[in-house]
């Protein structure tokens, strides 16, 4: 459990591949120096099931393409002191933005209907409804710190955590791009 | 705008630009002496051997004494002049109109071809463009891959006209130009013909070459390969000059 003196981390990953998470894994024996200062309370990462009330980071993968994406941010939005976008489809929209392009009964049409062969049919339990518009997280909620790429680099993430670990304000233009 | 033909007795003009002490030919513009001494300036429209556009408005800088900016492309130096390239105006001004070129098309920078090797994805970079402020238009732009050899895609062109002049002034087959205003404005092959049944293309490539983005490409690459190579401009442009 979290001991007072460390900063407390939440992540999850909207609309996205989990490709920043893994290349947050790829920090790999650096992890361990990080274990010292920060607590991972609530993650894919972890076992946790609820995000605790006060967070101090919160780290958002993926774009916002449908209702739980949505609730996820905004969720995050109101219970961490500062919020990270990481990666492309977070700060831009990225790939998932793509269907942008199409109206969503055409891109559902496509998905479950014209390229299926069997009982086709669109999904509607347990799966949440896609929103018409895929948006970047700072289209909808205050985002603090923006970590573009795809994924970001282990070394870029590991300097804009070490920078906010120190109090600092990261400038990811510095070890960061689109598409990086 | 031809490129200026030297003429003969040109004066020198002394300047200073973010306060060093410069001479110039008074027949240069201020983009050609800051490139000549290493001054960062950064431009996408402009490319020397080419005429200027100034259409990006990328390079505009400071003059002291006037209230509005210039366009270090499309500005001749001047005896006394005073230069400010990089002040905190002109950094936010120049990230918002690569944030502008961001939102307008579709640069997917992640599965691009010139994922890596691409002008506006550098430049987004180095004006700390760390995302975009103003909303994504979202709308689909047509792509060409009629030519066999190359291939168009609206959405990652950015309206520099780099194709269009490389092809009237080094190419001489003037294939390109551009069509439509506002958002509708777009380049063209021919009289807006696909790019594969144009009949003036010679299919030479400088276009692909001069190209600052994604948008004018080789077929068959794939994301991140499509590496340019623009030595041949500066080379070609002195030859076409000396006629």
């Amino acid at each position: 459990m979290s001991t007072p003196n460390k900063i407390t981390v939440a992540t999850t990953w909207l609309d996205g591949c989990s490709g920043c998470h893994m290349s947050f894994l790829d920090m790999d024996q650096r992890l361990v120096d990080l274990a010292q200062q920060i607590d991972i309370v609530y993650s894919p990462l972890v076992d946790t099931k609820e995000l605790p009330d006060q967070v101090d980071v919160g780290i958002l993968e993926g774009s916002i393409s449908n209702d739980d994406d949505l609730e996820k941010a905004k969720t995050f939005r109101k219970h961490c002191k500062l919020l990270i976008s990481l990666g492309d489809c977070a700060v831009t929209g990225n790939v998932p933005a793509i269907r942008n392009h199409f109206k969503l009964a055409d891109v559902m049409d496509r998905a479950y209907r014209e390229n299926v062969t069997l009982q086709p049919q669109i999904p509607t339990r347990c799966v949440p409804p896609l929103l018409e518009t895929v948006k970047p997280i700072h289209g909808e909620v205050k985002v603090d710190v923006f970590v573009p790429g795809c994924p970001p680099h282990a070394d870029a993430i590991w300097y804009v955590l070490s920078e906010l670990i120190e109090g600092r304000t990261p400038d990811p233009s510095k070890v960061t791009r689109f598409g990086a | 705008m031809p490129l200026p033909v030297t003429p003969p007795n040109i004066r020198a003009v002394t300047l200073k630009i973010d306060d060093q002490d410069l001479s110039a030919r008074e027949d240069e513009t201020i983009i050609e002496v800051c490139r000549e001494n290493k001054i960062a300036i950064p431009s996408l429209c402009y490319l020397d051997g080419l005429s200027v556009w100034g259409g990006c408005r990328l390079c505009m800088i400071e003059i002291a004494g006037q209230g509005r900016l210039a366009a270090a492309c499309s500005t001749r130096v001047a005896e006394g002049m005073e230069v400010r390239t990089n002040t905190e105006r002109l950094q936010r001004y120049r990230r918002t109109i690569v944030e502008m070129l961001f939102a307008e098309r579709n640069h997917v920078c992640s599965v691009c071809v010139s994922n890596g090797h691409c002008e506006l994805q550098t430049m987004g970079q180095s004006c700390g463009v760390d995302h975009v402020r103003v909303p994504y238009r979202q709308t689909p732009y047509p792509v060409d891959s009629s030519h066999e050899m190359f291939r168009l895609d609206h959405n990652r062109c950015i309206l520099c006209t780099r194709c269009v002049r490389v092809c009237d002034e080094i190419e001489g087959a003037h294939t390109w130009d551009v069509m439509g205003r506002g958002s509708d404005c777009r380049v063209i092959t021919d009289l807006a013909l696909p790019w594969g049944q144009s009949e003036t293309c010679t299919s030479c490539g400088k276009c692909v070459q001069v190209c600052p983005t994604g948008a004018l490409v080789k077929q068959g690459t794939s994301a991140g390969e499509m590496v340019k190579d623009q030595h041949f401009l500066p080379i070609l442009a002195r030859r076409r000059h000396a006629q």
